[in-house]
This record gives C-alpha cells, sequence and structure tokens, in this order.
C-alpha cells in the first residue's frame, strides 16, 4: 500500500470545500512519477494479443493456430474451447464472447488469444494464425436492420435486429401536434465518436500459487469487472482482486469488459507468469467502445408567442455487433429528446438496433450528445420561423424546479437551466454579438449559436446507485481514503481529499486516497453517469463524520473528559478547546485497534417516484431524477472559400449544484466542450463493412490546442439539497452544447447543415445550396 | 548492438537491437514509465523526450539513433521535491487531469521556454500542438505555461544580479 502521489510544496490550510485546489494527483503526474496499468511491467511477463477476425458477419469454419504455436517465444495459443465458464459478457445483456468460436458479429471480434514472451514474437505469431471464415450476409445500417429479412446479428432473437425499442408518450402524444400553429420538421444524424483516451485499453494479471488472480487494469468500473469476469469465466468472483490505478482518461470507453476477461483468461493458462495486454490505437479504434451513431427524425409545434406544445420524434441509434450499454444509452436518449424544456405533449420513439458494426456503448453524454444536436436544432429553426430571439425562446420554455419534464418525472431537485441562460444573455460577449458579426471579413461568415442542456445523473431507476466509502486513521496518525470509484481524471479522488478534509480538518499531507482495488476499498459502482464524486461523496461525509465521532470518543479518554463535547479537529491533531490542549493524531492512532480505526458508510442516489405510463421497456436506468444544466454560445467564423469552421470564442453557463472545487470544476466544463467541439466539426469514425476507416490519430481528427479557443466557463451555483454539500455530477453536461451550438452559429450565418460533423466539405456544399448530403 | 547514451546525466549502457523503439527502451529497459505512449505512430506527442535539448518523439526514434547522443525524460526535467517551474505549474493551475499527455506536453513546453522565454497565448497554442489531450480542452495548460514563463522569469532575475 502506497499514497498516492507526493505532495506539493507550499504552506499547509485544511483542504476545504469550494476552495480551488490543484489535485492530489497532479505533481505526480506533472513529474511522471505517477503508474498507471500500463506502467505495471512485472519481471519475466507474457504479452498477450488477440487475433480479430477482420470480417464483419461470418461462420468460423477454423482457427489454426499450428504454425503460430511453433514459433519460438510462443507460449501458448488459446482458442473457444479454452474458455471455460459461459464465455459471455456484457453488462446488461451478455452477449459478447471472451473468444468467438461459432460466428463473427464484427471486425473486431476475438479468434484466438496469443501469450508470447516477447512483444515480437506476439505480432508474428498473430500474424501466422489461419481462420477459415464463411462470409454471411451482413448489415451495416440501422434501418436497413430492421427490414423484414435483414441479415440477423443474433439468431434467435424474438424481435430480431432490434435490441431495444420504446416510446415514451405524454399528454396527448402526436395528435396534439396538428393543433400547434408552428410546426417544425427536420431530419439529423450523427456519427460514432471515439472516446480517444490517451492510455489505451490495458492491463496485467497474474494467478498466483493460491488460485487467485490478480488484475491491474485501467478500468472505470473495477467491482462490476470481478463479477463479468468471474461469470464469463466461470470463476468465483470474490477469488479474482481488481486493483485499478489512476486512468489515463476513459469518458466511458472504459466502463466495460475490454481486456479484463481476456486477461484472466490468460493467467488462468500461464502458470503463474504476470501476463500484460496494451491495445494498440488501431485496435482500440476497432475493437473499442464507441459512442452511439444516431438519425432522429423531428416534428415540434408550439404557439404564435413561441410555448412549445407538442413534439414527436424517431430515434435510431447503432448499437453495433453486442448489446453493451445500448438499451442504456437508448433510455437516456429518449429521456433527454425533448430538451431542457416543458413540453406538455411528447411521442418519442427509439431504437437500439444491432448491426455489423463496432459496439457502441458508454460516451460522456451517454445518449444526450446526439439528440441536444437535433433538439437545439429544431429551437432554433422554431425561433427562425415565429422571430424570437432563440435565447428568449429558450428562457421562455426551459424547465423550472417543480415543473414536469417531457417524461412525466416533477423535478424536485435544483433546475438551474433559466440561470444558465441568464448567465449568457448577460455576459458581455453575447451583449457583443451583433457588433462581432458585424465586423466580418471579407469571404469570411460569423454566426453565434446558442445552445441550452441538460444530463441525467447517476444510474436511474432500476438498479441500486450506491456506494461505500472506508476512510482510516492509519498507524501513522494520517487520514487514508479508500475509494471505491475510478479516477480516471476527472479529479475526484481530490474531491474526495476535499471532503475528508473538510470534516476532518486536515490538510493535504495529513490525507491521502487509495485508488480503487476490490480486495481494499469497497464496492462502489463505476466512474460513471455524472454519479460518482456524487454518490461516493455523500457516502464519505457519513464515513468521516463517524471516524471524528471516534477521534473525538477516544481523545476524551486520554484527556480525561468527561465526554466528548468541547473538541475540535485542528491540523494534526484534536484539540480540547477550553484547556487548549493538543492531542496529535499519531499519538491518537495508537489508542485504537485497527478494526476500530475504520469508518464505513455508504449512500444511495434518490431516484424518481413518479408513475410513469410509457417506458417501461427500459428496465435499467430510466427515469432520472437529477439533472446537470448547461447554457452554451459559440461564435464561429466560417471561410467562405475552404468551408473551414473556426470557433472563435465560447461561453459555457453550468450549473451542477455547488461546486466543491473551481479548478476541477472549470476543467470539466473546458475539457468537455473540447470534446464536444470534436464532434461537432471533425470526428467522425467512418465505418466500412464495420471496419473503422478513421482509425488512427492521423485519420480521426481531434481537436488540437490550435482548434479549441479559450473557454469562458461561468458556474452557476444551485444548491442541490439531496447532493454531498450540494454538488452534482459536471462531467457529462458539457459535451452536450458544443455540436448544437456551433451548428447553429453555423445556421445563423446562413449555413444549415443536418448532418454532424460539420466538415469543410458539408460546409461548402452547404454555401452552395445543396441538398445535404446523409451520411453517417 | 551496444547502446551507450546519456538519459537525465547519467551513462547507460546496454545491450539492444538496434531497431528497438526508444520509447520500449526508456520504459522497459529503463524503468522510466513517465514516458508515456500514446498512439505508437507520432501523432499524439505523449513520448516526447529531449534528445541533445530538442524534442523528439520516442515511439519513432530507434536505438540506433540514440548512439552517443543526450536523453532527457519527464523523470530528468525535475522531481516532487524539486519541479521544473512548468511541472509545478502544470499541477498548480489546473495542466493535469488525466496526466497521461503530461510527461509529453511538459517536456514540449519546457524545451519551447528556453527559445520563447516571454510567449503569448496563440505562440503556446502553436508550440503544443503537436501534443494531443482529451482532458482539459488546453486552456489550463497554455495557462500553465504562461506561468512557467513568469516564474522562469523571475528565477532568472533572480540569478543575473
Amino acid at each position: 500500500m502506497k499514497p498516492s502521489s507526493p505532495r506539493r510544496a507550499g504552506p499547509k490550510q485544511p483542504l476545504e470545500i469550494g476552495r480551488s485546489v490543484p489535485r492530489i494527483d497532479g505533481l505526480a503526474k506533472a513529474v511522471g512519477a505517477e503508474r498507471y496499468a500500463v506502467d505495471e511491467h512485472p519481471e519475466n511477463l507474457l504479452w498477450a494479443g488477440v487475433k480479430r477476425a477482420g470480417a464483419a458477419h461470418a461462420r468460423i469454419l477454423a482457427v489454426d493456430t499450428a504454425r503460430a504455436e511453433a514459433l519460438p517465444g510462443v507460449f501458448k495459443i488459446l482458442t473457444r474451447k479454452d474458455v471455460p465458464g459461459t464465455n459471455r459478457q456484457g453488462i446488461v445483456h451478455k452477449d459478447q464472447p471472451v473468444l468467438a468460436g461459432s460466428v463473427v458479429r464484427y471486425p473486431g471480434d476475438p479468434l484466438a488469444l496469443v501469450l508470447a514472451e516477447t512483444k515480437d514474437a506476439l505480432a508474428r505469431a498473430l500474424d501466422l494464425i489461419e481462420t477459415r471464415l464463411e462470409p454471411l450476409p451482413a448489415v451495416f445500417d440501422p434501418d436497413q436492420a430492421l427490414k423484414p429479412g435483414a441479415p440477423l446479428v443474433h439468431e434467435g432473437r424474438p424481435k430480431g435486429n432490434l435490441l431495444l425499442g420504446s416510446t415514451i408518450t405524454t399528454g396527448q402524444g402526436r395528435a396534439a401536434l396538428k393543433d400547434c400553429p408552428a410546426r417544425i420538421r427536420a431530419e439529423f444524424s450523427v456519427p460514432a465518436q471515439r472516446h480517444g483516451f490517451l492510455e489505451t485499453e490495458n492491463g496485467v494479471a497474474r494467478q498466483d500459487e493460491s488460485g487467485l488472480i490478480h488484475l491491474t487494469v485501467s478500468t472505470q468500473a473495477p467491482f462490476r469487472d470481478r463479477f463479468e469476469i468471474g461469470h464469463a469465466l466461470g470463476l468465483d468472483p470474490m477469488r479474482i482482486r481488481v486493483v485499478a490505478p489512476f486512468l489515463g482518461g476513459g469518458f466511458g470507453g472504459k466502463d466495460g469488459s475490454t481486456v479484463q476477461c481476456l486477461l484472466a483468461l490468460a493467467a488462468l493458462h500461464a502458470d503463474g507468469q504476470p501476463v500484460k495486454m496494451v491495445w494498440g490505437r488501431e485496435e482500440s479504434f476497432q475493437a473499442g467502445y464507441t459512442r452511439h451513431a444516431a438519425r432522429m427524425r423531428y416534428e415540434l409545434g408550439a404557439g404564435l408567442d413561441g410555448t412549445l406544445m407538442a413534439l414527436s420524434c424517431r430515434l435510431t441509434l447503432d448499437t453495433g455487433a453486442y448489446a453493451h450499454l445500448g438499451g442504456e444509452v437508448l433510455a437516456l436518449a429518449v429521456e433527454h429528446a425533448a430538451g431542457p424544456y416543458r413540453i406538455p405533449n411528447v411521442h418519442i420513439e427509439g431504437r437500439a438496433v444491432y448491426t455489423n458494426n463496432p459496439v457502441a456503448g458508454a460516451m460522456r453524454g451517454f445518449g444526450v450528445a446526439q439528440v441536444a444536436y437535433a433538439m437545439e436544432r429544431m429551437m432554433d429553426l422554431l425561433a427562425a420561423r415565429l422571430e424570437i430571439d432563440p435565447l428568449e425562446l429558450r428562457r421562455n420554455n426551459a424547465l423550472h424546479r417543480g415543473d414536469r419534464n417531457a417524461c412525466g418525472v416533477t423535478l424536485t431537485g435544483s433546475t438551474g437551466m433559466v440561470d444558465c441562460l441568464t448567465a449568457v444573455a448577460d455576459h458581455p460577449l453575447w451583449l457583443s454579438r451583433k457588433q462581432w458579426t458585424a465586423q466580418t471579413p471579407r469571404f469570411k461568415r460569423r454566426g453565434v449559436g446558442l445552445a441550452a442542456v441538460h444530463n441525467a445523473m447517476g444510474y436511474g431507476r432500476g438498479l441500486a446507485d450506491s456506494a461505500i466509502a472506508r476512510v482510516e486513521l492509519t498507524e501513522r496518525g494520517t487520514i487514508r481514503v479508500f475509494s471505491g470509484v475510478t479516477d480516471m481524471g476527472q479529479g475526484n479522488a481530490t474531491a474526495y481529499a476535499q471532503i475528508a478534509g473538510q470534516i476532518l480538518g486536515q490538510d493535504d499531507s495529513m490525507i491521502d486516497v487509495v485508488q480503487p482495488d476490490t480486495f481494499q476499498s469497497l464496492p462502489s459502482g463505476s466512474s460513471a453517469a455524472g454519479r460518482t464524486t456524487y454518490t461516493f461523496g455523500k457516502a464519505l461525509i457519513t464515513a468521516c463524520e463517524t471516524l471524528r465521532a471516534k477521534l473525538f470518543a477516544r481523545a476524551a479518554l486520554m484527556l480525561m473528559l468527561e465526554g466528548p463535547d468541547d473538541l475540535a479537529m485542528v491540523s494534526g491533531a484534536v484539540r480540547h478547546l477550553p484547556t487548549a490542549r493538543d492531542l496529535p493524531l499519531p499519538v491518537l492512532a495508537r489508542m485504537f485497534t485497527e478494526a476500530d480505526r475504520t469508518a464505513i458508510a455508504e449512500a444511495f442516489m434518490p431516484v424518481a417516484k413518479d408513475n410513469l405510463t410509457s417506458g417501461k421497456e427500459f428496465r435499467i436506468g430510466f427515469p432520472h431524477l437529477l439533472f446537470a444544466h448547461a447554457a452554451h454560445a459559440a461564435f464561429v467564423e466560417v471561410d467562405e472559400l475552404t468551408g473551414q469552421v473556426e470557433v472563435e470564442h465560447y461561453l459555457a453557463a453550468t450549473e451542477a449544484g455547488r461546486v466543491i472545487n473551481p479548478q476541477s470544476f472549470d476543467q470539466q466544463v473546458q475539457g468537455a466542450v473540447a470534446q464536444g467541439l470534436g464532434y461537432a466539426l471533425s470526428e467522425d469514425m467512418k465505418f466500412q463493412e464495420g471496419r473503422v476507416r478513421a482509425d488512427s490519430l492521423a485519420t480521426y481528427v481531434m481537436p488540437t490546442s490550435l482548434d479549441v479557443p479559450d473557454i469562458v466557463s461561468l458556474p452557476c451555483q444551485v444548491e442541490e439539497p439531496s447532493g454531498p454539500f450540494g454538488l452534482k455530477g459536471v462531467g457529462e453536461v458539457g459535451m452536450n452544447g458544443p455540436l448544437p451550438a456551433v451548428a447553429n452559429a453555423l445556421a445563423s450565418c446562413g449555413i444549415d447543415v443536418r448532418h454532424a460533423p460539420l466538415t469543410p466539405e458539408r460546409v461548402l456544399e452547404a454555401l452552395a445550396g445543396k441538398k445535404p448530403r446523409r451520411k453517417q | 548492438m551496444i547502446l551507450r547514451f546519456t538519459v537525465n546525466r547519467k551513462s547507460v549502457e546496454l545491450e539492444t537491437e538496434p531497431d528497438c523503439r526508444v520509447v520500449d527502451i526508456l520504459r522497459e529497459d529503463l524503468g522510466l514509465f513517465g514516458t508515456k505512449e500514446g498512439c505508437g505512430s507520432g501523432e499524439c506527442g505523449a513520448c516526447t523526450v529531449l534528445v541533445d535539448g530538442e524534442p523528439r518523439l520516442s515511439c519513432l526514434m530507434l536505438a540506433a539513433q540514440l548512439q552517443g547522443r543526450e536523453v532527457t525524460t519527464i523523470e530528468g526535467l525535475g522531481t516532487a521535491d524539486s519541479p521544473h517551474p512548468i511541472q509545478s505549474a502544470m499541477a498548480l493551475h489546473g495542466g493535469v487531469q488525466c496526466g497521461f499527455c503530461t510527461p509529453g506536453m511538459a517536456l514540449t513546453a519546457a524545451e519551447f521556454l528556453t527559445r520563447q522565454p516571454a510567449p503569448d497565448r496563440l505562440a503556446i497554442r502553436e508550440a503544443l500542438a503537436g501534443n494531443f489531450c482529451r482532458c482539459t480542452g488546453y486552456q489550463k495548460i497554455v495557462d500553465a505555461v504562461q506561468e512557467a514563463s513568469l516564474v522562469m522569469a523571475g528565477n532568472d532575475r533572480k540569478k543575473k544580479p
């Protein structure tokens, strides 16, 4: 057990909620001392790698490993027959094989697992494995996949290629549209997006002499991994230990089994040697998870004064070859399809469809980034039709606390949508937007666009969203927090230190946060869904308060007091205020047995209680009770000759309850906006027959430092009464604004593009007055 | 081949294949895990090290190219007890999130600041354009480089009189 990081120099003051604190892991990372999973490099290790199918849909006739096995340096090659257990992985629907044995469903399917002594031998062995595949008809388009007679990605399902479908109807539903004086119809599409974390999927595993399997993995869900591996390989989950150091990025792409089951399988066959697997960038693109590509057909109805009256829409998500989190992403897409607005009549139809494309799953803005684009474009189309200011249209229809949202959930939590819109409306950049566009240079166009977005927090109804915090006074008299939820870069570990520091009155040199280890920390769910700091933080507050009560009780004994009153936590000690006597924590620590030095507490996220009549198909993750909100404004300049879009200024007002750490808050907002600008302008995985065509960082174009402007982050703090110190999750909502804000900015200067990303090619087509091509 | 070079001011001699990648030598032979690999094809900048003082992508360099040269990795730029100003600034001003791009980013920035001690934000952005960061949106990294330039200018003033 090691403290998680060295400390920065400087004056010490107790960590506190609400103050900007540099992250506790910052310096260790900046000096290259922090160890990620990929830096685990035990001696005598074996390298593991996977032979992937390459074909989109095929029957597996043979996987011939003989030539590869004969290669010097090859330790072992495993195929389907070597997999014990069910061979099935998947978070909700277990439909994905660890190693495919009979059918290939997309080019990334793994057919053989090679263990070799060197990376060279591994690469050569993978080349020498021969596969005989009988091609089957494949389907790559979700609409085609739903037609009768379409090739079936999974045989024997009553609903064919439909993974999950549901329709939400409230009020008069679609029928209400005919009474609307203003009606707008449009169709939109978005492509698959890649998380683009810099540390690719990887891990190390070893089976020890007692049969226990140890894994160190770059994962967002170490506790779930244990059960995934146990289920897939028929192992006792408690005989599996998963350690999750700080991640080199995740964004949802490490939520679910990537290398985990393969590594555990390799470890079972490695005679006790450690096994390491690191996906290359190309493999990460082909076999990792993506954001769902989507097609969205919208019809919005309003009164002539702009009051929203009815919405009808149909959402089709391409979930790829395996379910993974497709149904749950769909649930959020449906739930957010109407935006953060009051609409009394809605009919929202959603479908997640199997194809032979790469597997789609969780990504920051989980189903919401897609629909926010469509809905926010609809709002601007409506504003233009009715000649109403787009900001006023949004402000007049925005949900308030106490309103029922489009799915019928009464918003009892903080609902700061109007606050965010007002923060943008009052900002000098927004107020001067007309002067800015009036100064457009020759051969350029300038536009300003707005988006109002929200994002649910937590797992939603259907499964307990809980976390268990463990905090300990160490023998040395320091405070140690055992985190159960990975820090993938969002800074939750620092927030935990702040919470402990606030309650226990200690500075950062006295507190360390141990990253998740299923043998030391306690089950706390995944690092996902904007629920990480909320849920674990709530549990941690109780645990720290329990520990503080214990410290006071023991201190009272040592100081010969009648009771624990009049004691306070001060830096490094418990102080008796009336006598100013200090009991140093190291001294106090010796009063405790190990079990007694520990406090454990659990917390649950509240769920919506409303009795909804539709959406029953969503058994997990629908609906939600709490939402974060944001209003974004993008100032763009378009080159009429090249179609290039530059984002010159960007405003992001965000309401996520109270802010625990302003620096972390801004980081989350700015980072999400940058990722969203990539989604808006350049990122497109481009599938062709299930293969990713843009499978390197050269062809898949992510924003560089020159593509992202300085982003003005405006915090709109509204206390969330249920949250730890009033906070909600801020990680995801910022992802949802950039695409619609930029698209609206383009539309405001006469460039109407309905299909993302908004590439120069599409911009030029729109400028030339051509009908936008539908393409994913 | 017998490869002799200097890494972080220490001489190193090791037996290796001439076509072994420098990133692998640093990480696997020398245990300098601060150097990160993000893409393996020279696009992300995470594996940047300084070779004879200049930023180079260690995933694109081979052992033979290191012969007799001087390498600085992130561990050689500074340590937790004695960090380089860019390392402190990255940590203090929020330039670090997941931190995987940070070593490459810090080395690129450190070398840039020796050439351009008082850069504006655009110059900083241009200098960092070869280093991807997926977490921060770059803004706080630019802040950190600016901050480091001020600290370094202050240090210079202290040294000169």
